[in-house]
């Protein structure tokens, strides 16, 4: 019945003959879909961006830093510097419970200048363990990480971002090549992805090695964990040990918050993803309500073509039309609007939300030349719509269509043609 | 070809109960041209509607072409409006937005004859009632003359046995009247019967029997001696 050539051809004579009827059901069918897409593309882009922040950091981790003391405390006064140490990693390890990873970071600050052979830079050079990977959620592409061995031989090695193996390497591999490090040389064993541009102009080296190398006695700038499949709420118990056994350590008042800041990358991820989850219901309470108003426009319009077309079904059915003829016909027809609109607001929705990513991702792409772009937060990207949700929108939106039509075509199918006749 | 007896017709609007047609009985033979006449509200519309399956009826019997029609199923009336019945209306009826070959072919559709072969045969029926040329003409650029003879060759395009006209003239002014009315004798010619419902007396003259139909009963069946 669907290849039926003649009721097709029949179908588009009508449709071709009544173009203002045939634009106005299209339209709607296509604004609404092109609106729910752009809604949900929309949706998924800040999503995206904000998530995108997070990358660079496991989800779970922890990263704790000393600061200033703001109690006085046990003849201490206040404003007194806490640097942490490898002691404090040391007993942090051993005795909290609930880390799955912990690894001390030492950052050299200064002049950390990184050369290979006539090209170098200046960029955040971290020691550090094999198990950062896991916290800060580093991805090796090429080579490896930081392991073991490298820590218990003290070797000079050295894994580059991504952003470092372009300034200092171009195309070439620098695998086994040896950068200079403060004049000092290390040897390349990896390029890891940094998750933003933040992470990929990063270069990470053993801790034990450089920690001496570089003059950092014992001190620790940050300490890093992950606590594993922990709830915020657990991670928070973990972090109040934490905070316990530091200022037992460092002799502060437990309750002083100033003295360690401690960031808690689960509990701001949460409360993101939250907010997030209620973005995108009221995201898809205005989607639907796209949808049901063009639902109901199909609906009207139908209503209509069926009641304008009263008379010509009375003449079909004169002529010998069956009722399930007259029924197909204005399905059909129906239908085949829907389909093409829905389809082409579909196409052009997705086309939009193309061109809005490539134009984000320009400016992504051209953000470093200005200053500082680096650190600023990207608020777009990949403003993306799942095709699967796009088509079934689509399919929705011909089905109602289709049983919007049905209603009034059955009832008009039904009316004697004596009666369809004398409507006027 | 036609075989009535004692039919009856009520309309119901509500609590009102409308007595139509109040036993009928009539017979056609095959190549007959019957003209039905009577006042308003005598009935005559509603007896051919019920001839042509367009409407039902209460009580009695109708036969066409030998068969009973009594509650007919939809699928089966609709295949005896296209093969068996014609129909010319007086408010013509053709579909707008369908130029006068595309109307004419319209029967030839629900035969599933295929394009090329209908629009064929179309265009032979239009030039049977002169109107060939406007083949291409939307029915708004044709006058109401022309309209009644495309309908014509739209009724007459599916070879039916019996051809039901309700007021085929009563939209025309006399000369094209008269016109038509050349058209539907030529056709009764062929042995086609012909049923005509007019309120006009030099219409029903026209005919060779017309039927007076009052308060839903025959009044008188006269046999026109001329024709």
């Amino acid at each position: 019945m669907l290849i039926d050539i003649d009721k097709w051809q029949e179908i588009f004579s009508t449709l071709k003959k009544n173009k203002l009827r045939t634009f106005l059901t299209s339209f709607s069918v296509a604004w609404g879909i092109l609106i729910l897409i752009i809604l949900l593309g929309s949706g998924k882009g800040l999503q995206n961006a904000v998530l995108n922040n997070f990358e660079g950091s496991a989800t779970n981790a922890v990263w704790i830093t000393g600061m200033r003391t703001s109690m006085n405390y046990k003849g201490y006064g206040k404003d007194r510097t806490i640097q942490l140490n490898n002691n404090d990693y040391e007993v942090i390890r051993d005795q909290i419970e609930g880390i799955d990873h912990i690894s001390p970071q030492f950052n050299i600050w200064g002049n950390t200048s990184l050369s290979y052979n006539d090209e170098f830079g200046n960029f955040t050079v971290q020691c550090i363990l094999p198990s950062h990977q896991y916290v800060q959620g580093t991805d090796v592409v090429t080579g490896r990480y930081i392991n073991e061995i490298d820590i218990e031989q003290r070797r000079k090695v050295i894994c580059i971002g991504k952003g470092v193996h372009e300034a200092l390497f171009k195309m070439d591999n620098p695998i086994g090549k040896y950068v200079k490090l403060n004049g000092i040389p290390f040897k390349v064993v990896g390029i890891f992805d940094g998750g933003n541009q933040n992470g990929d102009k990063r270069v990470v080296v053993p801790f034990s090695a450089a920690q001496q190398i570089f003059n950092g006695g014992t001190n620790v700038s940050t300490l890093g964990l992950t606590t594993g499949n922990a709830s915020v709420e657990e991670s928070k118990i973990i972090l109040d040990n934490i905070l316990k056994k530091l200022a037992q350590l460092h002799t502060f008042h437990p309750d002083d918050k100033s003295a360690i800041f401690m960031y808690n990358t689960l509990e701001d991820y949460q409360k993101t993803l939250q907010v997030f989850n209620g973005i995108r219901v009221f995201v898809w309470i205005i989607g639907i309500g796209t949808l049901i108003a063009g639902i109901v426009g199909i609906g009207n319009i139908m209503l209509i073509v069926v009641k304008e077309r009263t008379r010509e079904i009375g003449v079909r059915k004169a002529l010998g039309a069956t009722p399930v003829s007259v029924v197909s016909l204005i399905i059909s027809e129906a239908i085949f609007i829907t389909t093409i609109a829905g389809y082409f607001g579909m196409v052009l929705g997705i086309a939009i939300m193309e061109g809005v990513d490539f134009l984000v991702d320009q400016a992504i792409a051209n953000a470093p030349q200005t200053s500082d772009a680096g650190n600023q937060m990207v608020m777009f990207m990949n403003p993306n719509v799942d095709v699967r949700i796009a088509v079934s929108a689509t399919i929705l939106l011909v089905i109602s269509g289709a049983i919007a039509g049905l209603f009034p075509a059955v009832k008009a199918s039904k009316i004697k043609p004596i009666e369809a006749l004398r409507y006027e | 070809m036609v075989k009535i007896e004692q039919l009856h017709k009520s309309y119901i609007t509500g609590k009102n109960s409308l007595h139509v047609l109040k036993g009928i009985d009539l017979y056609v033979e095959e190549g007959e041209m019957v003209s039905i006449m009577g006042s308003s509200g005598s009935g005559k519309s509603t007896l051919l509607n019920i001839l042509g399956i367009l409407d039902t009826y209460d009580e009695g019997s109708y036969y066409l072409a030998g068969e009973l029609v009594r509650n007919m199923n939809e699928k089966k009336a609709a295949l005896y409006r296209n093969r068996t019945l014609g129909f010319i209306f007086q408010q013509f009826n053709l579909i707008p937005f369908k130029n006068a070959l595309e109307n004419v072919a319209l029967p030839l559709y629900y035969q599933k004859v295929s394009r090329k072969k209908r629009n064929q045969v179309a265009l032979e029926y239009l030039d049977k009632v002169g109107l060939k040329d406007w083949a291409h003409h939307m029915p708004n650029e044709l006058s109401g003359g022309q309209k009644q003879r495309v309908a014509i060759a739209r009724a007459l395009i599916s070879k039916p046995k019996i051809i039901l006209a309700d007021e085929p003239t009563g939209a025309l002014d006399s000369v094209t009247s008269y016109e038509v009315m050349n058209i539907l004798k030529e056709v009764n010619n062929e042995g086609i019967t012909m049923m005509i419902v007019t309120h006009e007396h030099d219409i029903s003259e026209m005919t060779q029997r017309v039927i007076h139909l009052k308060d839903g009963l025959i009044e008188k069946n006269i046999t026109n001696r001329h024709n």
